[in-house]
Parts: structure tokens; C-alpha cells; sequence
């Protein structure tokens, strides 16, 4: 849910300044959509903060690559327990904050009990729920004690929300970041652009780049605009599909398309009638055309997904075909519940096009089968107050951006309230469980559930969607964590 | 008849027109989509195209005229039902607290744009045809207020008013029976001119989306779904412009028409 909130703090309107071009090769100008509210990961669930600093700035433990595998970070190699409870992490020697200080076991030990206490703003606490104790053997090693076996725990050590940061800079982190990244923190201009410095200190392989430029251009036809007129040399997440085609027609510049974690769902409240009834969740499952809602929302961007995993992953189960589209049956599963006549019912739909677009084919399939639904557009500010947490609304259309997020749905709390004991016990397993191949087997299964009891419209998969001009080389194609890793970028001669 | 006004009409009946015909027939369901015709310049099937969902511009275009005008017609009546008592009222009063009452409350309104005060109504009441209805609406009382006191003052300075208070006729019956017959010819105008500047609103807000909510369709919504395709399919902003043009341009003709053709002096010039 991480880009919903960035979006709140972020009302102002961009203007897209002409600005000199880049003679030198070591500097690129990337643009993306939204600004992020302050530059702490570790206290906002904006996704925008760590699409500018993860990896650049910030470094936790262990980290994503762009393939969304999961590598050492910070933590040269560590050591499992075979209980797997006590995970003991050895350290890279001369790493040093950016200013000048060095990072060491007790900045672990800060950062992780820092996220995990009581009064802890970190926006994914959950990660750091089963850590009963972060300690310093020296300077190099970290024992971490957890109250029971995690097979993903080195998965949640990568998130953005897990970096390291040190207890002098904690302070000022808001405004002025302090990483042990590739880049260091020199500008922010607010409304406008954040300014990166190389940090020629970097324990690790050193950037290419030497100034990293981030402009914040929310407007999709401005954003069009800035990539043709090369005010930037890149654009991260660009948000009109539909002039994607004249970028790859144009020889100055490269289309990225890879994947996200964002599987788009239209979203249903289980609890509310008639949607507590399975046979109008199917129903409705069957009403929609998800390759139309890709075309004609997406262009053609997106993959269909049955359910709500990521179809990049191996363990991914296709479930499309147990939710085809047939307005026929349909029809009927909607007289069997007991609704010939259809209902009306409501459909929320926030500012991403995906959801304004696709909301509005999702609408006229719907009608077809009898559901009427009235449309109503929301900002995210009133998306979040009305839909996540108030739970007042019958339909609406959202891309849920973390990785492996099926976990949602074991929480009958969460927005879109489904309640099966029988799906809590199945991801309370899935946590204990650390063989891989058992993994698979018990994701699978939570795959197939909830995709049997149709608990929202899985829709598709959200593309990443990038430009850049021809030169620029070393980008993520695919998103698997909100972020834009510039560390091992470089411009082609 | 002079030419302003002939032009006028014929502009503003196209608009009209299209809309009424858009009860008993378009040519396509505008509402049905078919995405794998998205896109479609004008042609022979689709006379002004297909928009990213493929469904049929002219049907749209048409069912947007009837929103419009719709919204329009409406906010006007309000602006005339409410602002034309208020404007009589403080032309019989004239300079008593009534009067200063009606005029600085008018002014405060007067003071909002339009836009403004419809982003105000949508935040409290949310997005809608009937909140920017209210929200035009409200804009057009002071108007007619305003235009009506204004003229209304000097009538009441006239001899046969004066013959009927005497013949014991009250304030308010004077108003209605003397008064508004006397003020009738302007407040044709300014509604046509009022009528136009809804359009305009109501294209406004619908592109900023707080007017007609999809699936129901809008000249102004169309302009702000088609901006990001405006480079590949000019036409889906060409069209509805040319739309909200010439009826604006028709109503506002029409409205400069009038006013010479109802004024007894213009005429008289012009014959």
C-alpha cells in the first residue's frame, strides 16, 4: 500500500523547468511521478522515499536486485541457527555513514530495535514482529534471536523500512538523510527535484554516476512532455502506456517494460452484503474481462493474474482460467444467489489511471451481466479515509505495490475484511515453514484459496513501465521492491 | 432579424438539437465499449471516430450535449428563481438594510469564481452533475440580482408606478406586475449569456471531475480524458472543443442578437 500515502503529502503541482542539458557523461536527470513527504524509509509507508534513496542512500542487511532476488547487503554472510531461530550476521569491515562516522554492530542493533518498538512509526512493523532480541557480539557481528523459525526473514531484512541508520543522524533523517549508500544526500528542493552526490568513500563498488538528479513530475501529459523535450534523461515509472509507442518508434529513446509487484485487484468488501455471499463474488469474478481491462486501460501493459501473487515468481500458480470471463455464468451464479435483477453497488476509484480507466471498463462489464455501479472518483487522501480505513464502500480498483503481500489476507482487519481461519492458519504455517520446496507448496495452496473463495476481481499484474534515453544503461527493467537502484548505472560512451 | 442572432440560432439549435435527438436515437450506444476498435479516426461507421474504449464519439458528443445543456438550463433557473425576487426585492427597497443586505451578499458571492465555489460544494456534498448544477446555480444568483435591480431602479422613479401605488397596489405586486414586464427584455439576454457561461462551467468542472460522473458523458471529460492521447488521436480533443465552440459561440451570438433585437432603439436603427 506504500504509494497510496506518498501521494497524500504530495499536493503540489510540478513545473517542468527547461534545464541545460548534461555535457558531461556522469550525471543523469531521472524523473518519476511522485515526491516523497519526508526522506526517512524507516518511518512513512510512502513508496516515493524509497524510490529515491533505497539502495542509493540507504543499505539495509541484505538487499533486493533488480531481479528481485535477495543478496548480502550491509551483512557479509550470516549464519542460520538450526533451530532457525538465532541468525548471526557478520558485518562488511570500513563501511562509513556519510558523515564520516563508522557503521557498526551497535548501529544494527539501533536500527533493528528501533523499527521493532512499541513506539515505533515504521510503516512495516509486521517484518520485525518475531525479533525477541538484536544483539553486538563486536564491532562486526550481529546476533539476531527470533521467537520462532521465519523462512522469510532475510527477505524482510531487504525491505526499504529495514535499513541501517545511526543513532547521531537519526535526528535530522526526515531532511537530511545519512546512508552508507553509493550516493550521498546534497539537495532537496521541495515541489521540484532531490540532488544525489557520489560518495567516493563507498565501501562497496563505487557508482558511475556522479550527480543524480530525481525531478518530480506528477502530470502525465507534462511527464510526456519533459522525456520528449529531454529535460530528463530518464523517466522511472512513466504513466501514460498509451505514448509508450512513440518512445519505442523513436530512435532517442529505450522503453523499459518489466514487471511490479502491483497486482491491480478490484477490491470488494467481503463484508458487505451482497458481496458476503461467495456466489456474487463469483459472479462477479466471471463478469470481467481482464484482457479488455488491460488493453483498454493499460494498453496492452500488464499481465492477467488470477490471484494475488506476483507471476514473476516460481511460485506462482495460474488461476485466470478458474475465473474466465463468461457473463453467462455470470448471470446465473448472480440469479442462483439470489439476485436475477442484478444490484447497484459502488465503485471507489483513486487517480492512477489504471484504476480511473480500468474502473470505467470494469463498470460497463458489469452492467452487462445487471450489477450497476455507481463511479466515483476519489483523490488518495479521501481513498485512504473512506475506503482503507473507514471500509465504507462496495467496490474499488487498487494495485497492491509490496512484495508478497498475500499476507493480507490472513488479516480480517485489512480494508477488504476476508475472514477464513482456515487462510490465517495457512500463512501462520507458511511463516514457520522455512524448506523451500514446503514454501512453495503452502503458497500455492493460499493461492488457490483465496482464489476459490474469489475474495476480490484479480485483474493483472501492473507493468513497470519505464523511458530513458538510448544511452542510459544499467536501469531496473523490473520493480521488485519500490525502488531506483542508479548504483550501477552509466551512460554508453 | 440581424445576422448576429441568425447565426445565433443556428448554432445554438445544432447544440440543442443534437441533444433532444440523443433520446430517441444515436447512432451507437455511447456507453458500449469496444476496445479492439479504440482509436479510430473519423470514418465512415464511426462519424467522428472511436475514443480509447472504442465507443462511437458522435453518440457521446450528442448524449454531452444533452448533459450539458441540461446543467446549464438548470443552474440558469436557479440563478433566475432566486435571483430575480432578491434583485426586485432590493430595488423596492431601495437603500434600506434590505437592500445593502441582498447587494453585499450578492458581492460576497460575486467574489468566489465559479470554479471555486464548485470545488467548495464537491468537497462538502462529492463529485456530481447535481452538485455542479447547485454550485453554477449559485454563481448566477448575484447576476440576475445585480442586473435586475439595476434595472429595475429607474423604473421605479416612473409616473405609472407612481399611479399604481396610489391606486393602493403593495410593493411586492408592483414588482410583478410593473417592474419584472419592464425588465423582461434584458433578462433574456442574460440568461443566454448566462446559459453559455454554464456550458462553459459545467465543461469546466466535468474537466477537473467534479461534474457528471462517467459513465455518463461530458464535453469537458472527454477534453481531460483525451489529453494524454492528444498526440496520437488529436481528434478525441478536437472534437469535443469544436463542440463546447460552437455552442458557446452560438449561445453567445445569440445573446448579442437578442439584445439588439429586443432593444426598441437598435431595432429602429437597424430597419
Amino acid at each position: 500500500m506504500k504509494h497510496f500515502v506518498s501521494r497524500l503529502a504530495l499536493a503540489s503541482a510540478l513545473s517542468v523547468a527547461g534545464f541545460a542539458a548534461h555535457a558531461a557523461n556522469t550525471d543523469i536527470t531521472v524523473a518519476m511521478q511522485l515526491e516523497p513527504p519526508h526522506l526517512d524509509p524507516t518511518s512513512a509507508a510512502a513508496g516515493a522515499i524509497d524510490s529515491v534513496l533505497y539502495s542509493n542512500v540507504f543499505e539495509g542487511l541484505t538487499r533486493f536486485m533488480g531481479d528481485g532476488s535477495v543478496v548480502a547487503g550491509l551483512a557479509k554472510s550470516w549464519d542460520i541457527s538450526d533451530d532457525g531461530l538465532v541468525y548471526t550476521f557478520i558485518l562488511h569491515d570500513n563501511v562509513l555513514f556519510h558523515d564520516g562516522s563508522t557503521m557498526d554492530a551497535e548501529d544494527v542493533q539501533f536500527s533493528l530495535n528501533r523499527a521493532r518498538a512499541d513506539d515505533s512509526t515504521n510503516a512495516q512493523k509486521a517484518l520485525f514482529a518475531g525479533i525477541t532480541d538484536v544483539s553486538a557480539l563486536d564491532a562486526a557481528t550481529v546476533v539476531v534471536t527470533l521467537d520462532a523459525p521465519n523462512g522469510n526473514f532475510l527477505f524482510n531484512l531487504a525491505w526499504g523500512d529495514a535499513i541501517i541508520v545511526a543513532p547521531e543522524s537519526i535526528d535530522g533523517i526526515k531532511q537530511a538523510p545519512i546512508g552508507t549508500g553509493a550516493f550521498k544526500f546534497a539537495n532537496w528542493v521541495q515541489g521540484d527535484k532531490i540532488e544525489l552526490t557520489r560518495n567516493d568513500a563507498y565501501w562497496g563498488t563505487p557508482a558511475v554516476l556522479e550527480n543524480v538528479t530525481f525531478k518530480f513530475i506528477s502530470d502525465p501529459t507534462a511527464a510526456f512532455a519533459s522525456v520528449m523535450a529531454e529535460d530528463v534523461d530518464a523517466f522511472v515509472g512513466f504513466p501514460a502506456p498509451e505514448n509508450l509507442p512513440q518512445f519505442e518508434a523513436d530512435p532517442r529513446f529505450q522503453v523499459l517494460v518489466g514487471s511490479t509487484e502491483g497486482e491491480t485487484i478490484l477490491s470488494t468488501n467481503n463484508k458487505m452484503p451482497p458481496f458476503d455471499n461467495v456466489k456474487v463474488r463469483e459472479a462477479l469474478a466471471h463478469a470481467i474481462d481482464r484482457q479488455a481491462i488491460v488493453d483498454g486501460a493499460m494498453f496492452g501493459y500488464g499481465t492477467p493474474i488470477g490471484t494475488h501473487f506476483a507471476p514473476h515468481n516460481p511460485a506462482y500458480v495460474d488461476l485466470t482460467g478458474s475465473s474466465a470471463y463468461d457473463p453467462e455464468l455470470a448471470k446465473k451464479l448472480l440469479a442462483e444467489a439470489g439476485f436475477a435483477d442484478g444490484f447497484e453497488t459502488t465503485l471507489h476509484l483513486p487517480p492512477p489511471s489504471y484504476a480511473r480507466r480500468g474502473g470505467e471498463i470494469i463498470a460497463a462489464q458489469l452492467a452487462q451481466v445487471g450489477i450497476k455501479v455507481q463511479i466515483t472518483n476519489v483523490e488518495w487522501a479521501q481513498w485512504l479515509e473512506t475506503v482503507f480505513r473507514g471500509k465504507d464502500f462496495g467496490l474499488t480498483i487498487v494495485s497492491h505495490t509490496e512484495p508478497m503481500d498475500i499476507g493480507i489476507y490472513a488479516n480480517p482487519e485489512y480494508y477488504f475484511q476476508y475472514d477464513n481461519p482456515a487462510f490465517q492458519e495457512l500463512m501462520t504455517n507458511l511463516n514457520a515453514t522455512t524448506d523451500p520446496e514446503a514454501r512453495t507448496a503452502l503458497m500455492g495452496d493460499a493461492q488457490r484459496m483465496i482464489s476459490s473463495d474469489f475474495v476480490n476481481g484479480y485483474l493483472f499484474q501492473l507493468a513497470q513501465l519505464s523511458v530513458a534515453k538510448a544511452g542510459v544503461q544499467g536501469l531496473w527493467t523490473n520493480a521488485p521492491t519500490q525502488a531506483t537502484d542508479l548504483t550501477a548505472v552509466s551512460w554508453a560512451d | 432579424m440581424n445576422r448576429n442572432l441568425i447565426i445565433g440560432l443556428i448554432l445554438s439549435a445544432i447544440a440543442i438539437l443534437a441533444a433532444l435527438m440523443s433520446f430517441i436515437w444515436t447512432p451507437f450506444d455511447h456507453v458500449a465499449m469496444n476496445i479492439p476498435a479504440k482509436l479510430q479516426t473519423p470514418n465512415l461507421t464511426h462519424w467522428f471516430g472511436t475514443d480509447h474504449f472504442g465507443r462511437d464519439i458522435f453518440s457521446m458528443i450528442m448524449v454531452g450535449a444533452r448533459t450539458s445543456i441540461a446543467v446549464a438550463f438548470v443552474a440558469v433557473g436557479i440563478g433566475m428563481g432566486l435571483g430575480i425576487p432578491l434583485g426586485l426585492w432590493a430595488a423596492a427597497r431601495k437603500g434600506s438594510y434590505i437592500d445593502e443586505l441582498i447587494m453585499r451578499a450578492n458581492d460576497l458571492i460575486f467574489a468566489f469564481p465559479s470554479l471555486v465555489i464548485a470545488i467548495l460544494i464537491t468537497a462538502i456534498f462529492g463529485a456530481g452533475a447535481v452538485n455542479a448544477i447547485i454550485a453554477i446555480g449559485i454563481f448566477n444568483i448575484p447576476v440576475f440580482a445585480r442586473v435586475v435591480r439595476g434595472a429595475a431602479m429607474p423604473i421605479w422613479e416612473r409616473e405609472f408606478i407612481l399611479a399604481a401605488r396610489v391606486a393602493g397596489k403593495n410593493a411586492a405586486r408592483i414588482s410583478v406586475e410593473h417592474i419584472l414586464p419592464n425588465v423582461l427584455n434584458l433578462l433574456i439576454v442574460q440568461a443566454t449569456i448566462q446559459f453559455s457561461l454554464g456550458i462553459l462551467a459545467e465543461a469546466a468542472l466535468s474537466y477537473v471531475g467534479l461534474g457528471a460522473q462517467p459513465p455518463t458523458p461530458s464535453w469537458g471529460r472527454m477534453l481531460a480524458d483525451a489529453q494524454t492521447l492528444v498526440s496520437i488521436a488529436p481528434h478525441l480533443a478536437l472534437i469535443p472543443g469544436f463542440a463546447i465552440i460552437i455552442t458557446v459561440m452560438g449561445l453567445n451570438l445569440m445573446g448579442d442578437g437578442l439584445r439588439d433585437y429586443l432593444n426598441p432603439r437598435t431595432r429602429v436603427a437597424r430597419t
